[in-house]
């Protein structure tokens, strides 16, 4: 017996270590707000700047993120895990809405797709527009001289790459049968990193794209620039509490953030964010584009890409949202009305 | 509770629907640990008999050794290779990342712990006599070995199970190295990582029962076929 005392004590010490360590550290009498968001807002640090700034002006909540792709972001909302998601796929975010999930949406911040290849680009794509780019590519793959990369996760970024295959004819539960087109199933940076392995093509949000760039893992470049068809809008939904099954939200905090996403605070943030890392800002904010109009070009993009019936949340998808307002093709119609008078 | 209940039925659906990426992914799964676990007993084997019968400097150490890696992450293991074998990498010539073989590999390194330790343990529970027997009937240190092995070949047997179990079930390397390419690197547990971020969770839960199914099938049938 004597000789198990040792690992006993072991045992206890290790134990007591993670336990105390835990204790001390976990968030005491708040009310933690469980956001459900996408991995490419999570991956590039923003939402962590984000936190820190909500969590000063709300000391009693505590912020937590569980970053997955868009598919499962939206399930575990669904399944009651969540309070609110982030995410970034129009019509997955209707659908969430229209199953009676989720209420006041609002959207808060936009970039683009972009395609990204090896240096040599040796499917002679750069400069192409979004599809005419991928039917290229898939021409040199069946000749063996491109690769493609898919994330092939229900993400919003492969919603948008389905997107733009099926808009040049092609059906990608065909096209992932081929040698040339690898069907990854994995998330932004693990896609990147296979595609620079492979000296493959694949799409990529820009701010993942950067983000990986900058920091050295991969020398992929930017083979089709931003355009309206590789728009990506970001949007916040509270989940609904009416809802029977999702009665224990916390609904007010999680109204409290939304307010503070769309506040010239955040937007601000989102203005700034990267730019000095990366020269750029990886997300770009859209309240302002939207409400006031100031760059007319995006705005339609973004209304065409992202309104649900012509606004940002259908009316009987409104609920108890204070002092947030829903933008309507109409009301940013005026807002254009009132630019041009300007 | 329903989607646990819906991945059960949807389990049996799938494997009496013949719906061949659930078999091919099964079969490469069952190829890949397979193979891990031949390539580990061919180096596992000898080395644990030579390590359960002699004693020299440092044995302690290395047994030690051997056994604090039975529990070696594997996300760490596949970190590892990932970076050996990239392009970048000093083994990036070799092409094998993101393939079978080399899922394979990673596995059967992972598992070599494990083997060698359980089949030091079987040799060193055998009767000394029966060891000392063997030695001085066998004319050759080789076939005095290889008759210990087999008075022991429960024990050795067991430790090859163990492997197999560990190496079919594990997701780090196979996710790291593999990539987890739909029809070329896809298997069993990175099928289920991948559908459950899709938030397709009766089909995770269904290929979870299929996974636990094999393993548990496997292991009763080859414990009763030693008992027979």
């Amino acid at each position: 017996m004597r000789k198990y005392y040792g690992i006993i004590l072991v045992a206890i010490v290790v134990f007591g270590v993670g336990l105390a360590a835990w204790t001390l550290n976990a968030p005491q009498e708040k009310v933690s707000l469980t956001v459900s968001t996408t991995t490419s807002l999570d991956e590039t640090g923003l939402l962590d700047v984000i936190e820190t700034e909500f969590e000063e002006l709300y000391p009693n909540i505590d912020v937590a993120f569980i970053s997955q792709g868009t598919g499962l972001a939206i399930q575990t909302a669904k399944d009651g895990n969540a309070d609110m998601i982030l995410v970034h796929d129009a019509t997955r975010e209707a659908a969430f809405l229209e199953e009676g999930y989720g209420v006041n949406r609002k959207i808060l911040a936009y970039n683009f797709f972009v395609i990204v290849g090896p240096e040599d680009d040796p499917a002679n794509i750069k400069g192409l527009s979004p599809t005419d780019a991928l039917l290229t590519i898939k021409e040199a793959g069946e000749t063996g001289n491109a690769i493609w990369v898919s994330r092939g996760d229900s993400s919003g970024t492969h919603a948008m790459e389905k997107r733009l295959w099926t808009a040049g004819g092609e059906d990608t539960t065909e096209l992932r049968e081929t040698d040339w087109y690898l069907e990854r199933g994995s998330g932004m940076t693990a896609t990147l990193a296979m595609a620079n392995e492979k000296l493959a093509y694949t799409l990529c949000d820009m701010g993942s794209y950067l983000n990986n760039y900058v920091s050295g893992n991969i020398e992929l470049l930017i083979m089709v620039e931003a355009g309206q068809e590789t728009l990506n809008v970001y949007s916040a939904i509270a989940c609904d509490p009416q809802n029977e099954s999702l009665s224990h939200v916390h609904f007010d905090e999680a109204m409290k953030f939304i307010d503070f996403l769309v506040s010239d605070d955040v937007q601000n943030i989102l203005a700034d964010f990267g730019v000095d890392e990366f020269g750029q800002a990886l997300f770009n904010p859209a309240v302002e584009v939207l409400a006031e109009n100031t760059d007319p070009t995006i705005a339609s993009w973004i209304k065409d890409a992202a309104f649900i019936d012509g606004t940002e949340c259908p009316e009987d998808k409104r609920y108890e949202a204070g002092d947030l307002t829903f933008l309507t093709a109409l009301s940013s119609l005026n807002a254009m009305i009132v630019q041009l008078l300007k | 509770m329903t989607a646990i209940v819906e991945g059960i039925i949807k389990a049996f659906q799938l494997i009496f629907s013949i719906d061949p990426e659930l078999y091919r992914i099964t079969g490469l799964s069952l190829y890949v640990s397979g193979l891990a676990v031949v390539m580990a007993s061919l180096w596992s084997i000898p080395m644990a008999t030579v390590l359960g019968l002699k004693n020299f400097r440092g044995k302690r150490f290395i047994r030690g050794s051997f056994n604090a890696f039975i529990g070696f992450p594997t996300v760490v293991l596949g970190l590892v290779l990932y970076l050996l074998f990239s392009r970048s990498g000093p083994l990036g010539l070799f092409g094998l990342l993101y393939t079978p073989l080399l899922i394979s590999i990673g596995q059967a390194i992972l598992i070599t712990p494990i083997l060698v330790s359980f089949i030091i343990s079987a040799i060193e529970a055998i009767d000394m006599d029966i060891r000392d027997l063997a030695r001085t009937l066998g004319s050759t240190e080789i076939q005095a070995s290889l008759s210990i092995l087999r008075e022991a070949s429960g024990g050795v047997i067991l430790a090859i199970l163990a492997g197999f179990n560990r190496a079919f079930a594990e997701l780090g390397v196979a996710m790291m190295v593999g990539g987890n390419i739909y029809n070329q690197t896809r298997m069993l547990t990175t099928t289920i990582a991948l559908e459950t971020s899709r938030g397709k969770i009766p089909l995770s839960i269904a290929l979870g029962v299929i996974l636990v199914s094999i393993v548990y099938i496997l292991n009763i049938s080859i414990s009763y076929l030693r008992k027979r």
